[in-house]
């Protein structure tokens, strides 16, 4: 679904305008040109499975209704959103896993250039796995915690894996272990997934959604917590920080260089020698290196070391159409192969690093643990070599931008809550919750849309919401767009949100010594760091001795893109939550998987999906749900 | 005269009838290896797109074609069975043909180095065009015009009237 409208971001506006006077071509190009998009894709009831097909169902009813093994749709569209998930959990796994092998080597000291800042992380997960710390050497114990989250990975034990134990609120846990959804080894789940939908395998549409469900926990478990609590380890736990956002944050007198991609253990390594080589970057005629980032590893050091945030990922085609950046360096997920080209069309040095992402046209430079310091140091000298050759005639940076209050980590939250009730910190929230000055709330996760980008989805679900009293919290490329959109600083309360929240966030603000209001938006981290979101919710009701489905709250994926976001969405479902999704998953064309996630989850999970792509239509659905749990909950609405 | 006809609202926009409408214009008539040939198979119907609405666009065969009526060199031509057809010798790649067509539907295609108008044949070495053969919904129905108009009456009738008669 594509609309005519006039609601793009105007430095989007100004660069696509330029692009097109350069003779080039961006994503809006490409989802034009690729209209109409095959209808049976969109409804999920194309099967590729076997070489009998491909098998499509006609949604009319007049050609066939089974593939040729005599899979109908119900079947085709479990297996297929099945194998969505898993692709965004093996996405979180390989990160998560990644990390944690980092720690080991760190531990070990086998590998220079990095080292442990988050020893009290450390401490409170080493204790939480049972491993001894006292009077140990930190290093000792880093090795025995990467040593739990690997032997995860290969565990034949059937017990259920050691980080899930570890991280799961207790009722959830309970409630996962009778409908039989508990899991043991996440690599195991990823073969399973895959076996079972492949060829004359299950068929049986709900054992396939209970897979679906086992993988969402998977995704949570076995990547978001074990990759965000790792890299908290290694990187330290986030504070609060003020950064500026928007293309207007790359610099006309500097090396830019935009970190691209997910993983910090590139990321940081570029930071720090962009740092140690500003003399190099002066030497060539810049005032610095200045490091931006894009998508989520900006995100990751935006948290950690207020580095800018230059733009979301469908911005990530733009921010090269300024001409200003004289390199971009990725790593893994959501780099699109198009910006090698639009990279070749400047003097912009596009860089890979990851042995498992190389994109033609890119210069490849591969990055390791154990040589992460010469290597990053080759980084930064590439984008310095590329300054000089940038051309000034066509440069043209947008003027926009915003100043953004990050860092949100739980542990900054609850310092943050402490200076008002120092013993009893949650306490603020619930009190406040009770009484309505806030209604709910709601976690936007996940991508910017092409095809709702432009309608401003995911901005104008926020006004609605904040108009309404409800907090929202946000991750990942959603965090770009609401913080560039002005949402995420301490005059945001004053201007969208109505009486209740707005003093709430004032007198928390005031107490915290913000100089102002808590935004009422708070950028909660990655999309790795969904988790965050999730440990929140189950901190609130822990405290109050409820599932997290009886909480007043619901998440929503407003531009979904990437298959992790369906993987995240799984697990917010399988935690309880109702989910907001648009563009519609690859459902409809399954009259069983639709009725089963959008209507019989609440009374398996207490979760349920709900696709809506009007903006103001699914905030005010959100709201009337977050009512609805409002008044089991025996509270006023 | 059989005509391709249009159910838009049976469309997915799935694409599939270029694609067969392609091969079938292709030397290999195979997919795979139409997708390798050295002039790209063209193909000859154009499925557009309005928001949320999918639409094919065919030739139309019209009865007072303008496309034959402003061909300069005589390389469109009414075959017996009424479908305006192209010579590939005559051809001269005046593009006078899509200059006049009313619907857009005439494109171009490389020949051993020239370029040549190319366009709808109704498939006259089978009984029915690829295109409707290949559409999975039935979207697209080679029909006489009456015919497919007294199809659609019964269809309006029987939304209409009510059930077991009055």
């Amino acid at each position: 679904m594509v609309h005519a409208h006039d609601l793009m971001a105007p430095g989007d506006r100004e660069l696509l305008d330029k692009a097109h006077a350069e003779g080039l071509v961006t994503g809006r190009d490409r989802l034009a040109a690729m209209q109409p998009q095959c209808g049976f894709g969109e409804l999920g009831t194309c099967c590729r499975m076997c070489y009998m097909g491909p098998c499509r169902i006609d949604p009319f009813g007049e050609g066939p209704q089974e593939g040729v093994c005599g899979a109908g749709p119900d079947t085709i569209v479990a297996r297929n959103l099945l194998r969505e998930c898993v692709g965004g959990a093996a996405s979180h796994m390989g990160h998560a896993r990644h990390v944690a092998l980092l720690l080991k080597q760190v531990g070990e000291g086998k590998v220079k250039g990095y080292e442990i800042k988050g020893k009290a992380k450390l401490l409170s997960l080493a204790q939480g796995l049972g491993i001894a710390t006292k009077g140990r050497n930190i290093k000792a114990v880093a090795v025995d915690v990467a040593d739990v989250a690997l032997n995860d990975f290969g565990r034949q034990d059937g017990e259920p894996m050691a980080w899930l134990k570890l991280r799961a609120p207790k009722k959830e846990f309970e409630m996962w272990k009778d409908l039989g959804i508990l899991f043991s080894n996440p690599h195991n789940e990823l073969e399973e997934a895959m076996h079972r939908t492949s060829m004359g395998n299950d068929a049986d549409p709900v054992n396939l959604l209970l897979a679906l469900l086992r993988m969402g926990l998977a995704d949570g478990y076995a990547g978001l917590y074990m990759g965000t609590d790792l890299q908290d380890v290694l990187f330290g736990v986030p504070k609060p920080v003020q950064v500026e956002a928007n293309m207007g944050v790359l610099k006309v007198d500097s090396v830019n260089l935009a970190v691209h991609g997910h993983n910090p253990l590139l990321s940081e390594k570029v930071l720090e020698w962009a740092g140690k080589m500003e003399g190099e970057a002066k030497a060539a005629g810049a005032k610095g290196v200045n490091v931006v980032g894009v998508c989520c590893t900006g995100n990751e050091l935006t948290m950690r070391h207020g580095v800018p945030m230059a733009g979301h990922n469908l911005q990530s085609e733009l921010i090269l159409v300024t001409g200003a950046v004289d390199e971009m360096v990725v790593d893994i997920q959501c780099i699109w192969p198009h910006a090698a080209e639009l990279a070749g069309c400047y003097h912009t040095a596009m860089v890979t690093t990851d042995p498992m992402v190389k994109i033609p046209g890119a210069t490849h430079i591969e990055f390791h643990h154990d040589n992460a310091d010469e290597k990053a140091q080759e980084i930064v000298r590439t984008a310095i070599e590329a300054y000089k050759r940038r051309d000034k005639a066509r440069v043209n940076i947008p003027k926009y931008k915003s100043t953004v209050i990050a860092g949100l980590s739980v542990e900054a939250i609850i310092d943050v809550l402490k200076k008002v009730d120092a013993k009893d910190p949650l306490k603020p929230v619930i009190d406040n919750i009770v009484n309505g000055n806030i209604l709910g709330a709601v976690g936007f996760v996940g991508c910017p849309s092409l095809k709702l980008r432009d309608t401003a989805m995911t901005e104008r679900m926020t006004k609605v919401l904040l108009q309404n009293n409800v907090l929202v919290v946000t991750t990942g490329c959603t965090a770009h767009i609401l913080g560039q959109a002005g949402f995420m600083n301490t005059e945001a309360a004053g201007k969208y949100c109505s009486d209740g929240l707005k003093a709430v966030l004032t007198a928390v603000g005031e107490a915290a010594g913000l100089g102002g209001a808590l935004p009422p938006v708070w950028h909660m981290g990655s999309c790795l760091d969904n988790c965050r979101i999730a440990d929140l919710l189950a901190a609130l009701a822990a405290k109050l001795d409820i599932k997290i489905s009886q909480l007043p709250v619901a998440g929503s994926a407003p531009e979904l893109v990437q298959e992790k976001a369906i993987s995240i969405g799984t697990f917010f479902l399988a935690l309880g939550l109702t989910v907001h999704l648009a563009p519609a998953p690859r459902i409809l064309g399954s009259p069983v998987v639709t009725k089963v996630l959008t209507q019989d989850l609440p009374s398996i999970t207490g979760g349920r999906a709900y696709v809506e792509t009007d903006p103001e239509k699914a905030a005010l659905g959100l709201i009337e749900d977050i009512k609805s749990k409002r008044k089991l909950l025996g509270l006023s609405v | 005269m059989k005509r391709i006809f249009v159910r838009l609202d049976h469309c997915t926009g799935c694409h599939t009838c270029e694609l067969a409408c392609a091969v079938e214009h292709s030397v290999s008539k195979e997919l795979v290896a139409a997708s390798m040939e050295a002039d790209r198979p063209k193909k000859r119907l154009f499925v557009e797109y309005v928001p949320d609405q999918p639409v094919p666009i065919v030739c139309r065969h019209c009865e007072d074609a303008p496309c034959l009526n402003a061909c300069i060199s005589g390389a469109l031509w009414r075959d017996d069975r009424g479908a305006v057809r192209r010579k590939e010798e005559k051809c001269i790649g005046c593009w006078t043909c899509i200059m006049v067509c009313p619907y857009g539907v005439i494109g171009r295609q490389e020949r051993g180095g020239n370029w040549l108008a190319a366009k709808c044949d109704l498939c006259d070495e089978r009984e029915s065009p690829a295109c409707v053969d290949s559409c999975p919904t039935n979207a697209l129905v080679f029909s006489e015009a009456d015919e497919f108009a007294s199809t659609r009456r019964r269809q309006v009738e029987a939304a209409l009237a009510p059930p077991g008669g009055r």
